[in-house]
């Protein structure tokens, strides 16, 4: 039953999310594909905050994937695809080598290191201008190849087949993500977070496997990284930094990060009051300002964040149902 | 496995800690033989949990060495050590707080249900989970908690805690077991439960070493004792002579005459 009810809600939620760019406006297209991107990107950042390491460089392995992606497509002609994934790897790689330094490390000194660490790696890309492009970064990036099989063209310059190309590969991997949430490998991530101590010793070597969350977590990025290089077509350090990361942890905490649809729901309400509410007053200058209030009133009254709403009203009801006259005392 | 005869299963030699420049265990030895339960007590500060912390791994000795069925062991990392069946547990209620009681004890069968990482993302490790789920079950059961499997190991009273953290420690099979303290805030009857269930522990075939403070507890149980004082040896023997030893009576109580400022410090 349980099952049933779930796949049905997978089902309509997937058709809504099929119907959705034919209700948006071409730019509205646009922001939803950004959107797509971003889930990806807050929801692969949950998984090392499993590990209770909270990083500042994890938008800058969004950007190793872009310009990885970018520079293969570039200079050595890989095809599109291939390249995304590469870039992905690439930045699960550069993750595995940061992880030796930055892993000696926890907590708040963990959280100093991994900004320092990525802003060597986004210095890198402002001083060498051969390959990086410098302080203006990579333009003119290979978009994604066109599919054209007789009966089936798709061109992926539409906002709208990028939308459901963007959709298909962040699902597939947010499956991925849950997958290794609910397996063993999640359970030994939440015993490292909450009794790192007592994890070690009963054998579990903490530093690889918070080694593997900030790998899993970068290769994750880094295709978010590819889908956003060769969507926009151009990458810049300026792109991928602390104020691009500190939107990420916005989103992360305004949503919570307990369950899985807790940071989609922080990037997605914060994207659509960003684009829709703000843009559409023509207030986009105060963004800034309107995000800092909504993450200091959701720290003091939603502390659990976004997710923690649906059960909490469940709770409220059920004992609304149970006992009416208990309910006002109980909530004062 | 271990050589012939006597060969202790855990032993140190010269073990020396400093911190700053405060030695908190200064060229301390001592043996433990192999099914024993071995206690090791002293006054407070008198560098007991220190010497737990680096027989376990959590500190390198600065000097002498931990040998572990013969093989030198000093300054492994923590997890090195549980894998060759050296495990401890912890002062306190030190579990996985937020977890169930049944999923810290599946934590605790960390190295017994080993898989590689794709057969965990694809699900293939399902049957050497099950396995390590009844095997889960089975340790709960030992411990008399398993119709708690399903609570979060916060909503647990003390008592039921300190069993938790053992019965983790005891799911990663361990062939010595450091117990921290074991029983520490408990009452009477659950010192006496716990006993008990030490002493099965041991004749399943676990070496126990422990920490404590309930000197009624540590006479009763141990088959050899080591007493402490000053991070350095005091005496080793069984509990019959330990008690009567002239020097472990003065540790303890002091002397007549400093025993005020003993307490002020």
């Amino acid at each position: 039953m349980w099952r049933i009810a779930v796949r049905l809600r997978l089902i309509l939620l997937f058709a809504a999310l099929a119907a959705l760019p034919y209700l948006l406006s071409y730019s509205q297209q646009e922001i939803a594909v950004l959107l797509v991107i971003n889930v990806l990107l807050v929801c692969s950042y949950r998984l090392l905050t499993l590990t209770g390491e909270w990083s500042l460089g994890h938008v800058v392995m969004m950007g190793v994937g872009a310009y990885a992606s970018a520079l293969l497509t570039k200079r050595l002609g890989v095809p599109v695809p291939v390249s995304m994934l590469a870039g992905g790897m690439i930045a699960a790689a550069g993750a595995a080598m940061l992880s030796f330094p930055l892993f000696r490390m926890k907590g708040f000194y963990f959280l100093i290191g991994s900004f320092a660490a990525g802003e060597i790696i986004r210095l890198i890309w402002k001083r060498f201008t051969d390959p990086f492009g410098g302080p203006k970064g990579l333009k003119r990036i290979d978009a994604f190849p066109d599919i054209d099989i007789g009966f089936l063209e798709i061109d992926f310059y539409e906002p709208v087949n990028y939308y459901f190309l963007a959709l298909i590969v962040v699902s597939a991997s947010l499956y991925v993500l849950y997958r290794i949430e609910r397996s063993r490998v999640g359970l030994t991530f939440h015993a490292i977070h909450w009794q790192d101590r007592l994890a070690e010793s009963v054998g579990v070597d903490t530093f690889r496997y918070r080694t593997l969350a900030f790998v899993i977590a970068s290769f994750f990025a880094g295709i978010a990284g590819g889908l956003y290089g060769h969507y926009v077509g151009a990458v810049n350090p300026t792109r991928f930094g602390v104020d691009q990361m500190v939107y990420v942890l916005v989103w992360a905490i305004v949503g919570g990060t307990a369950t899985l649809h807790g940071p989609i729901l922080g990037v997605v309400v914060l994207t659509v009051i960003n684009e829709i509410v703000l843009r559409g007053l023509g207030m986009d200058t105060v963004r800034p300002l309107i995000y800092g209030a909504i993450l200091i009133l959701s720290v003091l009254y939603l502390p659990d964040g976004l997710e923690s709403l649906g059960p909490r009203l469940r709770a409220r009801l059920r004992r609304r149902e149970r006992d009416p006259a208990a309910a006002g005392g109980g909530a004062a | 496995m271990s050589g012939p005869g006597e060969q202790p299963i855990l032993e140190a030699r010269g073990l020396i800690r400093r911190f700053g420049g405060l030695v908190a265990v200064d060229n301390f030895s001592f043996a433990v033989s192999e099914g024993a339960i071995h206690g090791l007590i002293g006054p407070n500060g008198a560098g007991k949990t220190t010497t737990f912390n680096v027989i376990s791994g959590f500190y390198a000795p600065n000097g002498g060495q931990v040998l572990y069925c013969g093989r030198n062991i000093s300054g492994r990392k923590t997890s090195a050590l549980a894998a060759m069946g050296l495990v401890r547990t912890f002062q306190g209620s030190t579990l996985f707080q937020e977890l169930s009681v049944l999923d810290n004890v599946r934590v605790g069968r960390h190295l017994t249900a080993r898989a590689g990482f794709a057969s965990r993302l694809l699900g293939t490790d399902r049957p050497s989970e099950r396995v390590a789920d009844a095997r889960a079950r089975e340790t709960l059961a030992f411990f008399g908690l398993e119709d708690l499997a399903g609570e979060p190991a916060s909503n647990l009273s003390h008592g039921h805690q300190r069993m938790l953290g053992m019965a983790v420690a005891l799911a990663a099979e361990p062939k010595v077991l450091l117990l921290d303290e074991p029983f520490t805030g408990m009452n009477p009857q659950e010192t006496r439960r716990m006993m008990s269930l030490v002493r099965r522990i041991r004749d399943g075939g676990v070496t126990v070493m422990l920490v404590e403070h309930d000197m009624q507890a540590v006479m009763n149980l141990c088959d050899t004792i080591t007493v402490m004082n000053f991070g350095a040896l005091l005496v080793e023997g069984a509990p019959e002579e330990v008690r009567n030893d002239p020097a472990v009576i003065e540790a303890y109580l002091g002397a007549a005459a400093d025993s005020g400022a003993g307490h002020a410090a």
